[in-house]
């Protein structure tokens, strides 16, 4: 049980939700956007979180879309884990939702509450991090798209009072050959110990990686390493390490040496498996 | 803020229910309707006792606020009536202590009724979602088999 009361609101198109987020603060309230809403319950009963008014954005039909065309795919940031688990277009972000929490759970996680928790694996941003997809956002200044790259920063960096409407992704990169692999210490759903992700653009290896550091991130210096052609694949694995940000969790799911041993051989996988792919 | 009074379409009736607007649903189904079928078990969406099916899904009842439910058809273990699934549970002794029993049930029946001809695979993923503590996975396993296995027969 929440010891706590809040107000639900159910806004049905964008500029509602922004305005109705204005009027409760100016009112003194703590407002908060809730998508999937599981971690804003969980959180909340365990008072590791408070809100009184949650605005829930599953009724604004722009969260909701999943459309494709010839060279873009725009996801809804209220989808669930589970539609996009199902979803053959971006073989790689359905791989990676396929495999956070359960099946049921999924069916409630949305992609937009995945990235913008304070849960911090995150897990469904890495695919956007390699695909460099644009974040359609709203807030008191209406609809703005910026690249992930830009507004992703270990969180999402959002002013108070936005929220994530939409993400676009280039077709050219969803084609793109991928890996995805998940680490857990123990079962088969539920947090990682790790996570990678990885594709192959223009010859180039990208790699993004969750439940190394606590926080999900995308690193270009790796990605150099990784693709010096001139070295041996134990060696561009081995600068690449070097070139971790930190700090290296060091927890109960594993200490910081384990993970940086079991992330070794992860990468000597990636590689290995995306040298021999085409693109 | 104060009580709100909602109405909650459960086993095909109409409930109209007095809650607060930050009550899970597992917690009216227990605590306001006396539908105690589906169990509090983690409360955190990790062992799937509280299970019930929303518009045909199953969905962990101590996930969703009861507010979000309106408009929405809910089925508990309740709404179960003598169906393949529960005979199953029977015939096959897929369950020792009982707790995790509706849970599994109501998450069987979804698959059983979605995809009456579901794949290993898929059994597995969904069945992953659920916890037993007694560990009576095999028997529970066949039981879900067995009714996939009639549906394949037919
Ligand atoms: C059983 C279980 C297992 C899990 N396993 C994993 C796992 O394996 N890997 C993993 O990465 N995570 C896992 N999680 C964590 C989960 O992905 C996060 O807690 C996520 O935040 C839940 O999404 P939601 O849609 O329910 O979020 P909500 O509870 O609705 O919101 C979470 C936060 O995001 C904000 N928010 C939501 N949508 C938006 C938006 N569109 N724009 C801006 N802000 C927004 C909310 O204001 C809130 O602060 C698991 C969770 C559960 C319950
Ligand atoms: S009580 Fe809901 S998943 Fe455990
Ligand atoms: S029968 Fe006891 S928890 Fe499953």
């Amino acid at each position: 049980m929440i010891s706590f009361d809040f107000d639900y609101y159910k806004p049905d198109s964008i500029d509602e939700a922004v305005t109705l987020f204005r009027s409760l603060s100016s009112m003194g309230k703590k407002p908060m956007y809730y998508a999937g809403g599981t971690e804003i319950i969980t959180l909340g009963r365990l008072n590791l979180l408070y809100t009184n008014a949650v605005i829930d954005l599953k009724g604004i039909s722009e969260c909701n879309i999943l459309a494709h065309n010839s060279d873009t795919l725009t996801i809804g940031a209220s989808l669930t884990l589970a539609q996009l688990g199902m979803n053959h277009y971006f073989p790689l972000l359905a791989n990676i939702s396929k495999e956070i929490a359960d099946h049921t759970s999924r069916l409630k996680i949305t992609v937009g509450g995945n990235i913008c928790g304070n849960i911090f694996y995150r897990e469904a941003v890495l695919p956007f991090l390699l695909t460099d997809s644009q974040v359609l956002i709203a807030g008191k200044n209406g609809l703005q798209k910026n690249p992930i790259n830009n507004v992703f920063c270990k969180t999402m960096q959002l002013e108070n009072g936005e929220f994530i409407v939409q993400l676009q992704t280039q077709s050219k990169y969803i084609e793109s050959p991928f890996v995805s692999i998940k680490r857990r210490q123990q079962w088969n759903v539920g947090y990682p110990l790790i996570t990678v992700n990885s594709i192959k653009v223009e010859n180039q290896i990208r790699v993004a990686i969750a439940g190394l550091c606590p926080f999900p991130f995308r690193s270009l210096k790796m990605e150099s390493m990784l693709n010096r052609k001139e070295l041996s694949t134990e060696e561009k694995v081995e600068l690449a390490i070097q070139h971790l940000p930190q700090p290296i969790l060091n927890d109960v799911e594993g200490s910081d040496e384990y993970r940086i041993f079991v992330l070794k051989n992860t990468l000597l996988d990636v590689v290995e498996t995306l040298e021999g792919a085409g693109a | 803020m104060g009580l709100a009074s909602i109405t909650l379409q459960i086993n095909g009736e109409n409930r109209v229910v007095a809650i607060r607007e930050a009550d899970t649903l597992l917690f009216v189904l227990r605590e306001k309707l006396g539908l105690t079928g589906s169990k509090p078990g983690c409360l955190n969406g990790d062992c799937g006792a509280c299970t019930v099916n929303l518009d045909g899904w199953p969905m962990k009842s101590c996930l969703i606020l009861a507010v979000e439910t309106a408009g929405h058809y809910i089925l508990t273990i309740e709404g179960l009536k003598n169906t393949r699934i529960q005979e199953a549970f029977v015939e096959e002794f897929a369950f020792q202590c009982g707790y995790c029993t509706s849970g599994f049930i109501m998450n069987g029946y979804s698959l059983s009724q979605l995809y009456p001809h579901a794949h290993s695979t898929q059994i597995q993923e969904w069945f992953e979602s659920n916890i037993c503590r007694c560990t009576g996975y095999e028997e529970i396993e066949k039981a879900i088999r067995r009714v996939l296995n009639e549906n394949n027969n037919l």
